[in-house]
């Protein structure tokens, strides 16, 4: 049951990702070395070569496409620690950020709809934070992140059960500068 | 007569607690007083409103009342003279309102009302109400609450006003949020503030001449404080992180809010004519969702330093802590009956998120619905009834139960999800 519920996350999360603005024209394919947990130490490789991972589609400068990356990140209820799942393509976020310093980021956090709604913005914040903590120790300059809750105002999955509550449960990272 | 009336309460939770319909009156030992509303005699008028049927709902909502169905009336007797008052007391009433509407100066109408008791055919009130013809709202809402101070010895709580936010998914992703204002029992609504951005957190000022709320339209969460008369508004000392849940002191000189500027969710309290902040909670957990005592002298609020979201106490001079709730793993939004006596909260148990209420002299816990998607409580002024955010359908409605749980009933539905209410004081 989990399993298919982070099948329909990761194809949500890429699916976002998408539609949120990525101006590359390659392909996306879902990275599958992702899932279940067995996060990869070299995921630099992963996106260097254009190995089996599936990532394709390099910028011309020859750098990873962070296009090409997540950018929804999911939690499990009332928890904000990054999971296993978020780990590689946060690192390759991580990885451009610090070599980008003029590149930056929001983090907007979110928690679904049961609870109270300020304990709720305060759990939103909580994940945003976890995130950026995670971006931190990766290398990445506090200058370049900025962080704001949204609690449980802005799902992207109206209705409830688990279903919807565990899409509503993320942190999306946006690009503020490239 | 309260004190009474609340230790009944306790003595029927038991029994009434899992009830779940939308207007429900159950028996019990202490029985709602049966009355009659009686349709006013309007003469050479045409009236916009129905005042006898707005005096009825508002009695039967009350939870203190089972106003009688128009349909069962033999009669519409409108002057004293007219009542037989066998026949009534035979239907079953203990006391009935009867009344006649005239045109007065100035293009207002007069409203005469008389309340009779029926067992003792007697007359208890009588009033001759003035109005305009376009507030007759007003007027029943002034009647109600005449009847019901009579008849209970509490003040009506009829003639206030709530605030709540609705939010309507245009399309993903595009919201629009409205903050608006209505009589308490849901009529003439109006938008006080529109915005593609979250609003939430409404509170009233103790005087009822102000709202403070939180707003995103600046694209940062900001607490803005909104004078009702004028529709002014000043947006408060905004920080870094969050800025929230404010919490007007019961003088007003005072906003308690939450921000996180120094690294976690905190409470804080700011002067509002000098712009002093003052510190409150010192933990690493998220301390949020703050409430004054009606005495001024301690602040309630949530936190989750022990694990899970509880409800704490904290003495202003002396800052003492105190932990109020023990019972259930999730407590947290706590409100206070203007006594101080009465605790509301959201209470997550294993059947969802409950509206419950907690004796704060006994610490006996009641947990008031069945429904698993509630939040916001609000309080009544007179303690009456509390009013909250729930889901219906998958949709978000406000709906009120009264605080022994007898009466429940759903507020008229608008449009897109209706949230966080925030019942007025007394208003002049």
């Amino acid at each position: 049951m989990r399993a298919s519920n982070a099948v329909k996350a990761l194809t949500l999360a890429v699916s976002v990702a998408w539609i949120a603005g990525c101006s590359s024209p390659s392909t996306l394919s879902e990275d599958d070395s992702s899932m279940g947990g067995s996060a990869t130490g070299s995921s630099s490789n992963t996106y260097g070569t254009g190995d089996a991972s599936g990532v394709s589609g390099m910028g011309t400068d020859g750098n990873l496409d962070v296009a090409n990356l997540k950018t929804v990140f999911y939690f499990d209820f009332d928890d904000s620690t990054v999971r296993a799942d978020s780990v590689a393509d946060l690192e390759a976020h991580a990885q451009y950020l610090a070599s980008h310093p003029s590149a930056s980021i929001r983090l907007e956090g979110h928690a679904d709809e049961r609870g109270t709604r300020e304990y709720n913005m305060a759990l939103g914040e909580r994940r945003a934070k976890a995130i950026e903590r995670f971006l931190a120790v990766n290398g990445v300059s506090g200058a370049q992140v900025e962080t704001i809750s949204y609690g449980e105002e802005k799902p992207v999955v109206l209705g409830s059960g688990d279903g919807s509550w565990s899409q509503n449960r993320r942190v999306e990272l946006k690009y503020v500068s490239r | 007569m309260k004190k009474w009336f609340i230790s009944a309460f306790l003595m029927m939770m038991a029994v009434t607690a899992r009830a779940d319909l939308v207007v429900e009156v159950t028996q019990g030992v202490d029985a709602p007083t049966p009355i009659a509303v009686v349709p006013f005699q309007a003469t050479g008028l045409a009236l916009n409103e129905d005042i006898a049927q707005i005096v009825s709902d508002d009695l039967g909502r009350s939870g203190f009342f089972k106003p009688m169905n128009r349909s069962n009336m033999l009669g519409t007797p409108s002057t004293e003279e007219q009542v037989f008052f066998r026949d009534w007391r035979v239907s079953g009433n203990d006391y009935m309102v009867i009344g006649r509407v005239a045109p007065a100066a100035n293009g207002q109408v007069q409203a005469s009302v008389e309340l009779y008791d029926v067992l003792k055919e007697r007359k208890v009130w009588s009033e001759t109400v003035t109005g305009n013809s376009n507030n007759l709202r007003d007027v029943a809402h002034y009647i109600s609450d005449q009847v019901f101070e009579k008849l209970t010895g509490l003040k009506g709580a009829f003639s206030t006003r709530i605030v709540y936010v609705t939010a309507k998914m245009n399309t993903p992703g595009n919201f629009t949020y409205k903050l608006q204002m209505a009589d308490s029992d849901g009529a003439r609504p109006r938008t006080i503030l529109q915005s593609k951005e979250p609003i939430l957190s409404p509170a009233w000022s103790q005087d009822g001449s102000k709202l403070a709320y939180v707003s995103f339209e600046s694209s940062r969460p900001a607490i803005y404080v909104q004078e009702l008369a004028t529709g002014q508004r000043q947006k408060v000392q905004t920080f870094r992180g969050l800025n929230g849940s404010p919490a007007w002191s019961p003088d007003g000189s005072r906003l308690a809010l939450v921000l996180s500027k120094d690294g976690n969710p905190e409470v804080y309290i700011l002067t509002l004519a000098t712009g002093q902040l003052d510190r409150v909670t010192h933990h690493y957990g998220i301390d949020t969702e703050p409430t004054w005592a009606p005495d001024g002298q301690s602040i309630l609020f949530t936190s989750d330093r022990a694990g899970l979201p509880q409800i704490y106490s904290l003495n202003l001079p002396t800052r003492e802590l105190k932990r109020l709730t023990y019972e259930g793993k999730y407590n947290s939004r706590g409100r206070l009956t203007q006594d101080g006596r009465f605790l509301t909260m959201v209470h997550q148990d294993g059947s969802g998120f409950h509206i419950a209420v907690q004796d704060l002299k006994t610490n006996r816990l009641d947990i008031l619905t069945s429904s698993s998607l509630d939040e916001s409580p609000t309080i009544a002024p007179n303690g009456s009834i509390i009013m909250y955010a729930t889901k219906k359908g998958g949709k978000g409605v406000l709906a009120g139960v009264s605080l022994d749980g007898r009466v429940r009933f759903t507020m008229p539905n608008g449009d897109g999800d209706v949230r966080e209410p925030a019942w007025s004081p007394y208003l002049q």
